[in-house]
This record gives C-alpha cells, structure tokens and sequence, in this order.
C-alpha cells in the first residue's frame, strides 16, 4: 500500500506498520490469492480426478485397491485432495462472512468450517495413503 | 438539548428486486454449486475411507453408489462440478480484465450453463461406454 502523502513524519503509524503495508486488519490480500491459485490448480487435478473416478466406477475392491494404489493415482488423488480442501475452505469463508451476521454465530461457523475441511483432508490422505503403501507393506 | 433523530439507515435492495440476468443466474448457481461440492467431497471422503478400510465396508458404499439413487447423486454431482469448473475459469477470465463487454458476459454465462450440461452427458456416455 503506497504511502502518497506529501509530509509522512506526521504519520501516527510506526515506520515498521507503513513497512509492513497491511493496514488495520492485520492481513492483506493472501485469501483472495490462494482461492484463485488453488482454483488454477484445480482446474487439471479435477479432471483427472473425473476420470480416475469413472475408472474406479465399476470397478471391485480388488481392482479398486489396484488402481487408487498406483504411484501416479495417488499422487494425483492426494494433490487433488489438498488443493480442493483449501479452495472449498477459503470459499465456504466467503459465503459465512456475506450471510452470517451474529459476530459469536459467525466466529463459530468460520471454526467449524476449518474444522470440517481439515477432518475432510486427513480422512481422504490417509485413506489413499494406507491403500497405497499397504500393498507395498504386505 | 438537541434531539438526535436517527433516520432509518438505507438498505441495499435484495435479489427479489432485481430483474434475473444469465449473469446473475450464474453467479448465484456458481455459488450454490460451491456450497453443494462443498458437502459432497464428504461422500468421497467415505468412499476412499470405505476402500481402506476393507472389503465389507467397500461393498456396502460400492453397493450404494452402484443404486438408482447412488447414481442419481453422482450424475447431479458431475454437472455441480463442472459447471462449478467453468464458473471458476469464467471468473479467472475475468480476473485479468477480459469478458467485461456485455454481449460477451452473457455468452460467458450461457457457455457454462450449456457447456456444463453437454460436458456431463459426454463425460457419463463415455465412462459408460469404456468402463
């Protein structure tokens, strides 16, 4: 954040605060920034993602076990999986702060929303890592 | 003393008020399809949990996405995603100062819409198909 006034000795702001640029709130622009990078990233990990899916569809759990345990699979489902949790995290974000007023109810649902997206993340890297490494471990 | 009256505050006018334009329609299926994938990536979450979980645990949640009902949810949630996607790459678009141009933002609008729909019909007829 540029600093245009003419005269900044008169600036009630510390050196380090006008340095620092971020103003009253403490952060800048980083949510707005990792949703568009996560949505970028989205983009190909989604559509690999559909067609591992459709792959897996009609699949039986030996063959399902086969396919999610490939090397290439799981890189991709567990790259999928961090990109997707931090994108939906930020966005459901977004949508709390328009629509939930109350100050307490609104603090509590952004919690709860981490919450959620975190359990989402370690349940799914979990399970694709124990499926993976289990047929090598065996 | 002076009486202080307090006016009533203006209110900005609500979606009701408004006549619907494709973009605002998209806008707001935008945001609901990020509200339903949002929920949905936890059916994922218990499939892929099912599968490390064991071979009776896998049946059971293969056997559900298998049903009517099952494949009802992924067909809805194919569309959800991909007109989730093309919202998305509409808004990068728009990011860099493209597609601001009114004709062009209601074409924009109606490619996801029509895109979205033509992409799951093709993606399913094909996984139908090859798998």
């Amino acid at each position: 954040m540029a600093d245009n006034r003419v005269d900044t000795r008169v600036s009630m702001r510390t050196p380090l605060s006008r340095v620092k640029g971020l103003g009253a709130s403490g952060h800048g622009v980083e949510h707005w920034w990792i949703h568009r990078v996560t949505a970028v990233s989205n983009i190909p990990l989604i559509i690999a993602f559909v067609i591992i899916v459709a792959a897996l569809a009609g699949s039986s759990y030996e063959q399902a076990i086969a396919i999610v345990s490939h090397p290439l699979v799981a890189i991709i489902l567990l790259l999928a999986v961090i990109s997707v949790t931090n994108h939906m995290r930020l966005g459901m974000q977004i949508v709390i702060e328009d629509y939930v007023h109350d100050k307490g109810l609104k603090i509590a649902a952004v919690i709860a929303n981490n919450f959620y997206a975190v359990i989402i993340a370690v349940a799914c890297l979990y399970a694709i890592l124990k499926v993976s490494l289990g047929r090598i471990l065996i | 003393m002076a009486e202080v009256k307090v006016a009533p505050r203006p209110l900005s006018p609500h979606l009701q008020i408004y006549r619907w334009t494709w973009t605002m329609a998209m806008s707001v299926v935008h945001r609901a399809t990020g509200i339903a994938l949002y929920g949905g990536i936890a059916l994922f979450a218990i499939w892929l949990v099912a599968l490390a979980s064991g071979p009776r645990a896998f049946e059971t949640v293969h056997w559900f996405f298998g049903s009517p009902l099952g494949l009802l949810i992924l067909f809805g949630y194919t569309w959800v995603l991909l007109h989730h996607m093309l919202g998305g790459v509409r808004h990068l678009v728009w990011d860099f100062g493209h597609g601001m141009e009114p004709g062009v933002r209601i074409n924009m609008a109606r490619f996801t819409l029509i895109g979205s729909v033509v992409l799951t019909v093709l993606i399913w007829a094909v996984a139908l198909l090859l798998f």
